[in-house]
């Protein structure tokens, strides 16, 4: 991979800092400094220190892309540092090592005093203990303390399987409770926004959602109110809490207290497949990660890569799979032309109309929700023909934070491979004038409704060849004269260039319903029929010879988009 | 290790010793059953069993049955624990979707269709152990008949008649 | 109407008039023998469900035969109607062919299994004579080496069963079974050798005449013409007989030798993959092997149809011609319960054992009894045995 195209140029990093620490009585050199939630270079704390030395503390409120708050407690750890004489020296055991004083309470010397992970910076020889037998208790002290109130109702809770309450009070909790006080009942089933349902009794007060709201959203919407045990998170009286990033606060709930509205009580998460994905709402290609089962898809899940879209998503995206699961989805080979409704006829058929066609006869629409590979096979057709081809512009109201204006996945892809002018939705005029005044015989459209963008329905009627593909019903597709069913982007492998230039690849997370193909897969056929050239049958193989062949892409390979990407000149 | 195996003598080489033995006990109980009507089923429990049914033991585990509390609620809140732990996938549930289950109060959450293919079904009782709610149980019934495939998907309905009324002890939800 | 047929038979010639009696005997013979085969798998499980404190089928019965009286209880509760459930289960199960199996081998090798054994049948005279018709369907002069030809081809079937299924445990059976039947073969047929050197002819019905006349070979004191020969041969026949018949139950899979079928170890053998009509072609092939078998030790060693002093001539009227046929099938059911029976006397042999005992002990013994027969027949020079043409 030493040809990698990657434009991301940084700075040679200065020669790191280090700070000699014992973590469980091993010793480990750990950064002095290390980035915040901001990326600002703060303190080496004990939790970062014990993650360098590869030791889990159990937290809930930290979050790495949150301010700190250290309210929870979870992650507590006992600690010694250096003893220093009057001399300001380092005091020494008859050994020859360091003398190390273990933190204790000051008014009860024998109890040791931990310090909470997440926000204590770590200090020259300091030793850390998060495996101690102190450690160990204070751990089952806080999550006794966390359940006292907390309604144990997991066989009803969607957080059940992916609950931090839940895997902490395996790890490190009592098997048994002692509390046998009357519970506080807090309110349940709180409607806090269009997308949020809240179950207090839940909470443990982390103020996640609250810091997120606050300082990554901008939209400070939550907070928390009442008293003591009746503490309660709500949101700003007389408001709805009801941003564009709100689902956000249920991935980072450590707990069952809010539940996405659309994914309540709809599949168990351990039922759940998980595949790594694209977001394909707009042009920032958020990476995700969907959650599927038994060819049915339940959510979408932000996946965290900090070049594109840190682990957050947007609820316009997250929710904007439904059409995949549609009753409407067109899964058959069809079109009025087609007497015998198979692949093998309708590839048969048109590779026949296509290796009579003249060039300049053929137009192409394709669609900026194309993966690469499929543009750049189309692109291929369109070169035997020299056809006109263009794509569909879709733009809409972009945000400061991921949402980008352009609506469509891969409009960079699609101008990078040249299947789209610079300025998209140019030609479609040409296009639509190229049929009226007859020059035009054959139109291939993938996955656009063109009669919306200027080619109408009547021009379509004046059309020797039709040929249509698409996943939903439309106009163009029910005038179709060869009509192949496609593939929305989970049902297919394929690559994605976001607004910034990174390529980035997504995974196939369900079958392909019906006859339904992916496009890529017979556009191949096609490209082998009518242009004699033969190609990969595999993605992989179809990537790298696209990326061999089209110069933004030089370098590139399948293998090395990993799962996060790369970023292209553009 | 080398098992030492005893030396037989001629005669038992043979097999003419054995051969007698062999119809010695063959003939006893040929002419038992035949001539005297002894048979195992009449002595072990008097007749055979369309005529003379099965009664269970206590603890039997035969085929799961969803249960209903006192109160007549589905006592089953939908979490699939049991569709998880299940060996042969023989138990399928359909949520309730993101609208919940309004009738039953502050539980939230009851199946809207809970189906075991009793073809599938093979009385290991993972079921009734994974339960969290006390709402499944593998009851008396061992002879589980019917004329095809579908009748023996058991739907929601169809469990919770058979399953009957689980004397509840804990009443879990009533002050949650 | 009766002259028509006399006249209708009359045209027909010696050759048709002996198609026309070869077909009848063979709609006969081969009734008889499916009802055989039917009957003796519900004798295998009731005898079985005796031996075992059961009851065995006792429950399968035709509407309104209740109602007969007296009879009608005995009629629904002794399970003679099981065959005929039995029958129309196979018939109407499903005929399940796996997707895996060499089609054309798996569908021929049931037949072949199941032909044989009713070939074998054809050479067995089952009665002396009945009006002019001699009782045997093939009265042929090589007839026990047809025997051993055909009944050598059964073992193709179950081959062919083994292969074809294209799955472990019938493949594993179909070795099993070849070997076995293959290497019992050649004890079987060297024990009969003795007989015919006594006989000198091949021909089964001759055996059965000669046995009329001077005893049955397993028993000649009740013989009407007592000879010397007969009791010095005695023992070296009933060796014989013994080889012969552990050999029978060594080639029709019978228990203590059912290592082909096994269910504890290969769950049923070579027929694993077979369910229907197939399977039971399968089965009905096994007991029709058990009959033939049994039919041949009755003519070879037991004397036919023919009974000391009762009726050891070839019969004259048709009444003792029916009489003759009785005989023979008495014994040939007796064979066959010792045939059920002995399956719950002794264990299953180990393959080794089963191996050991046919090469290294009945085929040795099978040649030497040969040798020793011969060296008496030199030795007690008698005259050429004159029996029909």
């Amino acid at each position: 991979m030493s040809t990698q195209a990657t434009t991301e140029t940084k700075p040679t990093p200065p020669p790191i800092e280090t700070v000699k620490i014992k973590v469980d009585g091993r010793e480990f050199d750990v950064p002095k400094m290390t980035p915040d939630w901001q990326g600002k270079l703060q303190p080496t704390t004990m939790l970062q220190a014990c993650q360098v030395a590869g030791i889990d503390v159990p937290h809930y409120c930290y979050h790495p892309k949150l301010p700190i708050a250290g309210n929870c407690r979870m992650c507590l750890v006992e600690f010694g540092t250096p003893a220093m004489g009057p001399d300001r020296k380092p005091v020494l055991n008859p050994d020859g090592t360091p003398k190390i004083i273990k933190s204790v309470l000051p008014y009860e010397p024998s109890s040791p005093r931990g310090a909470i992970a997440c926000a204590s910076p770590i200090s020259p020889g300091m030793e850390l203990y998060p495996s101690s037998e102190a450690t160990k208790q204070m751990r089952e002290g806080i999550l006794e303390s966390l359940l006292i109130n907390h309604p144990l109702d997991c066989p009803i809770c969607d957080q059940a399987g992916e609950c931090k309450l839940q895997e902490y009070s395996v790890d490190y909790g009592k098997s048994a409770s002692r509390f046998v006080e009357e519970k506080v009942h807090k309110p349940k089933q709180v409607d806090l926004g269009p997308r949020i349902m809240l179950d207090d009794e839940r909470c443990i007060l982390c103020t996640r959602c609250i810091r997120f709201t606050k300082d990554i959203v901008g939209d400070d919407k939550l907070g928390i109110v009442n008293r003591g045990s009746y503490n309660t998170i709500a949101s700003y009286p007389g408001t709805k809490f009801e941003n564009n990033y709100t689902l956000n606060t249920v991935d980072i709930c450590p707990v069952g207290a809010l539940t996405s509205k659309d994914f309540r009580f709809k599949m168990r998460v351990w039922f759940l497949k998980e595949t790594k994905s694209l977001c394909t709402s707009c042009g920032t290609g958020c990476n995700t990660i969907i959650g599927s089962r038994e060819n049915v898809m339940y959510r979408y899940e932000p996946r965290e890569n900090d070049a594109v879209n840190s682990t957050w998503m947007c609820d316009y995206g997250r929710l904007n799979y439904k059409w995949i699961n549609r009753e409407d989805r067109l899964t058959q080979v069809q079109g009025s032309k087609l007497k015998v409704q198979t692949w093998a006829n309708a590839i048969q058929y048109i590779s026949e109309i296509l290796l009579r066609a003249a060039a300049g006869s053929v137009a192409i629409v394709a669609s900026a929700r194309q993966t690469n590979e499929e543009l750049y096979l189309l692109k291929k057709l369109a070169a035997k023909f020299n056809a006109i081809t263009d794509s569909v512009p879709r733009v809409g109201e972009g945000d400061r934070l991921l949402l980008d204006p352009d609506r469509n996945p891969n409009s960079t892809g699609s101008r990078l491979i040249g299947i789209a002018p610079e300025k998209m939705g140019s030609s479609l005029p040409k296009i639509a004038d190229g049929i009226r005044g007859g020059s035009i015989k054959t139109l291939i459209v993938f996955g656009e409704d063109v009669t919306k963008h200027g080619i109408t329905a009547e021009l379509l009627s004046q059309l020797e060849h039709l040929i249509v593909s698409d996943i939903l019903p439309s106009a163009t597709t029910a005038a179709a004269h060869y009509f192949l069913p496609g593939c929305a982007h989970v049902e297919k492998r394929g690559s994605f260039v976001n607004v910034k230039g990174r390529v980035q690849r997504f995974m196939q997370a369900l079958q392909p319903k019906g006859d339904a193909r992916p496009e890529w897969e017979f556009l191949h056929e096609l490209v082998i029929n009518v242009t004699g050239q033969n190609g990969f049958v595999s993605i992989e193989g179809l990537f790298n010879e696209m990326a061999k062949e089209v110069p933004a892409f030089h370098g590139v390979t399948w293998a090395g988009l990993g799962d996060a990407g790369v970023t292209v000149q553009i | 290790m080398i098992v030492q195996r005893k030396k037989l003598s001629l005669l038992e080489r043979l097999y003419l010793p054995a051969l007698a033995g062999g119809f010695k006990v063959t003939w006893r109980h040929f002419a038992n059953t035949l001539f005297k009507g002894h048979t195992a089923g009449k002595e072990l429990s008097g007749g055979y069993y369309p005529e003379k049914k099965w009664v269970v033991g206590e603890g039997y585990r035969g085929a799961p049955y969803l249960v209903r509390d006192p109160e007549g609620r589905t006592k089953c809140v939908s979490c699939q624990l049991c569709e998880f732990v299940c060996p042969p996938k023989a138990i399928k549930i359909t949520p309730p979707g993101p609208q919940g289950s309004p009738e039953v109060g502050n539980v939230e959450k009851a199946p809207q269709e809970f189906e075991i293919n009793m073809l599938r079904c093979i009385f290991c009782g993972f079921c009734q152990e994974v339960c969290p709610e006390e709402a499944i149980f593998l009851q008396n019934d061992y002879s589980l008949n019917a004329e095809s495939r579908e009748e023996l998907i058991y739907n929601k309905e169809k469990l919770l008649s058979l399953g009957g009324v689980h004397q509840d002890k804990i009443w879990k939800w009533k002050n949650k | 109407m009766i002259s028509a047929l006399t006249g209708f038979y009359d045209s027909l010639g010696s050759t048709g008039q002996f198609a026309l009696w070869s077909f009848v005997k063979i709609a006969i013979v081969f009734g008889v023998v499916m009802t055989m085969v039917a009957y003796a798998v519900l004798a295998e499980r009731k005898i079985s469900a005796f031996i075992q404190d059961r009851q065995g089928p006792n429950r399968v019965s035709l509407p309104l035969i209740g109602s007969i009286p007296v009879l009608g209880p005995f009629l629904t509760r002794l399970g003679i109607w099981q065959p005929l459930a039995d029958g129309v289960k196979s018939f109407l199960k499903e005929d399940f062919t796996p997707d895996y199996v060499r089609k054309a081998y798996y569908w021929i090798a049931p037949a072949i299994t199941f032909i044989p054994a009713l070939l074998a049948i054809a050479i067995i005279p089952f009665g002396s004579n009945l009006n002019t018709q001699k009782m045997v369907i093939a009265d042929l002069d090589i007839g026990i080496l047809f025997t051993f030809g055909v009944v050598s081809l059964g073992v193709y079937g179950i081959v062919l069963a083994g292969y074809s299924a294209n799955s472990k445990y019938p493949f594993l059976g179909s070795i099993r079974s070849s070997a076995q039947m293959i290497s019992y073969e050649i004890a079987m047929g060297m024990s009969v050798v003795p007989i015919f050197l006594v006989v000198g002819k091949l021909n089964l019905g001759e055996i059965v005449s000669y046995q009329a006349q001077h005893g049955w070979f397993i028993f000649p004191p009740f013989a009407q013409e007592q000879t010397l020969l007969s009791y010095l041969v005695w023992p070296f026949a009933l060796l014989s007989f013994f080889i012969f018949m552990v050999s029978a139950f060594a080639e029709t899979n019978r228990l203590p030798f059912d290592l082909p079928e096994s269910e504890t170890e290969l769950v049923a053998g070579y027929n694993t993959e077979y369910s229907s009509m197939k399977f039971a072609l399968f089965f009905m092939g096994e007991y029709a092997a058990i009959i033939a078998g049994c039919g041949l030790m009755v003519t070879l060693f037991l004397g036919g149809w023919s009974l000391p002093w009762i009726a050891d001539q070839p019969a004259t009227t048709i009444g003792m011609g029916i009489a003759h046929i009785l005989i023979f099938l008495t014994k040939t059911v007796m064979l066959l319960v010792l045939f059920i029976w002995v399956r719950w006397m002794f264990p299953r042999f180990r393959y080794d054992q089963l191996m050991n005992l046919g090469w290294k002990r009945f085929i040795p013994m099978a040649l030497a009894n040969v040798l020793i027969v011969a060296v008496i027949l030199m030795l007690v020079y008698r005259p050429p045995v004159v029996v029909g043409p």
